[in-house]
């Protein structure tokens, strides 16, 4: 049964393992259209896992991921299988948007081959539309000039920025990013988190798990902090940057304030 | 007797052996292309996460590199009729070369596809991709750049290894040789002779294959190429 929120997102009761350890211990969130959702906390604790489990890309063990009213990875009805096919979850993950820590752009092609390859190979849009849409992107995420270039060829940010317009070339409901910035050096950090930035100003649905507290502060609707496979704590940006009420949460912050 | 350059010059172009070049030639290409097929399913095979999939490619592997290809040959052309399953020379040749050479692809393939980042199989995963799409448009063509040298020296040794068709008389190469001999008695020319035919077949894949390793590589030459500046040191 669908959930009657209208959530964009949400994740109900997300249990993971792997092996022995339990790494997400029973995790809800509901994010709704035009909403960005910041996600914070140590590492190890389950932020990177839990934004995984919500395109499948780690199948949560229990509980349940809904997008745009259906759910993750479960069987068409009288289909007699107790998963989704690989073709059906696929097809579910088109809606779905994600940018990852390592960008891993496909590396034997160029910058709008790249962004060209979700409409071409899974949408079958035609190849002049790809096309203009691909370079339309790029020119958005300010990299008109590196069209031909191969991922070898451009800086972290830019093909951070790359990935990005891959991503949203799929126009997707909702955009995940995994740690964005945490690979790049400190100086690309700035024109990825603006392209975001400018991306939520549009109205994208966006779900983040960072480490860039000011950016979260800024471009965030609601920040979660997460630590030990479960939400500790969520907020409006002030409340829960400026003064949290959680103690794990003040000391967490103390911490990458005092990093920074 | 001494080195007759007469009968040397008139063996290198006898059509006997050009032909028995050509079999030679032939009879190696398809065998690869039987190894592929049969070494791509295995390398498919013995990545997947289900215990009775991996297995008989696993045991496939084992027996095929774990015996020598002229004893399995010897088995399929003369032993399986006992058995009451008649191959001819050119099917038995043809089969026990790909099979054999598929077992040794299936390792090739295999690597070159686990040298392919993780990362890769996510992001196109990430984006919708089917398992089928993501080997044929993210995964393979990168395993390429890894798999083409070693595939390309493999099928060098084919050339070389499909000469051992010739003890179930087929008439490649090798066996066009002896019969040769046998006759003609100038035994160092005729086999020179050969020798620089099996020469010629490996130096012109030689240069083939350095056309693909560069073809594959055309995404990562392009940086390699940036001009270094003079006060770089």
């Amino acid at each position: 049964m669908p959930p009657e929120s209208s959530a964009i997102v949400e994740a109900r009761g997300v249990h993971k393992h792997f092996g022995a350890t339990h790494v997400l211990k029973g995790v809800d969130l509901a994010v709704s259209k035009g909403e960005v959702v910041v996600i914070i906390g140590p590492s190890g604790g389950g932020k990177s896992t839990f934004l995984r489990t919500l395109n499948f890309l780690d199948r949560p063990d229990s509980g349940e991921i809904w997008v745009n009213g259906a759910a993750m990875g479960a069987p068409e009805a009288g289909s007699g299988r107790a998963k989704l096919s690989d073709a059906g979850l696929s097809r579910q993950r088109r809606q779905i948007g994600m940018v990852f820590q390592q960008f891993n752009l496909f590396s034997h092609m160029t910058a709008l081959e790249n962004v060209m390859s979700g409409p071409i190979h899974v949408l079958k849009t035609d190849k002049a539309a790809a096309l203009a849409d691909a370079k339309r992107l790029l020119a958005l995420v300010g990299l008109a000039d590196k069209e031909a270039s191969y991922p070898g060829q451009l800086s972290g940010g830019q093909q951070q920025r790359v990935a990005i317009a891959r991503a949203l070339a799929m126009h997707p409901s909702v955009m995940l990013f995994d740690e964005p910035t945490s690979s790049l050096d400190p100086e690309m950090v700035a024109e990825v988190l603006q392209v975001m930035l400018d991306l939520s100003q549009r109205g994208m649905t966006m779900v983040i798990v960072t480490h860039e507290i000011q950016f979260a502060r800024k471009a965030a609707n609601r920040i979660l902090f997460m630590e030990n496979g479960r939400i500790i704590e969520e907020g409006r940006p002030q409340d829960l940057v400026d003064s949290p009420r959680n103690e794990r949460t003040k000391q967490f912050l103390n911490m990458v304030a005092e990093g920074s | 007797m001494i080195w007759d350059w007469e009968a040397f010059f008139h063996y290198i172009h006898s059509p006997y052996l050009l032909t028995g070049a050509g079999v030679s030639l032939a009879l190696s290409i398809g065998a690869m292309l039987i190894g592929l097929v049969l070494g791509g399913c295995a390398a498919m095979m013995r990545m997947s996460e289900q215990r009775w999939v991996r297995l008989p490619a696993s045991g496939y592997v084992w027996l095929f590199r774990g015996t020598p290809v002229l004893v399995q040959l010897i088995i399929i052309y003369t032993g399986l009729p006992q058995l009451g399953l008649q191959l001819g020379v050119v099917a038995s040749a043809l089969i026990g070369l790909g099979v054999n050479e598929g077992a040794y692809l299936a390792e090739i393939i295999r690597s070159g596809i686990s040298a392919v980042p993780k990362g890769q199989f996510e992001a196109a995963r990430a984006i919708g991709m089917t398992w089928p799409k993501t080997m044929r448009i993210v995964v393979l063509p990168q395993a390429m750049r890894i798999i083409i040298p070693p595939l390309g020296n493999a099928f060098n040794g084919l050339m070389k290894t499909s000469s051992l068709a010739s003890v179930i008389s087929m008439e490649e190469l090798l066996r066009r040789t002896e019969l040769l001999v046998q006759v003609q008695f100038k035994v160092l020319e005729i086999f020179i002779v050969s020798a620089l035919y099996y020469l010629f077949l490996t130096t012109v894949w030689g240069l083939i294959q350095s056309r693909l390793e560069a073809y594959a590589s055309r995404s990562v030459a392009p940086a390699a190429n940036v001009p270094v500046p003079a006060d770089a040191t």
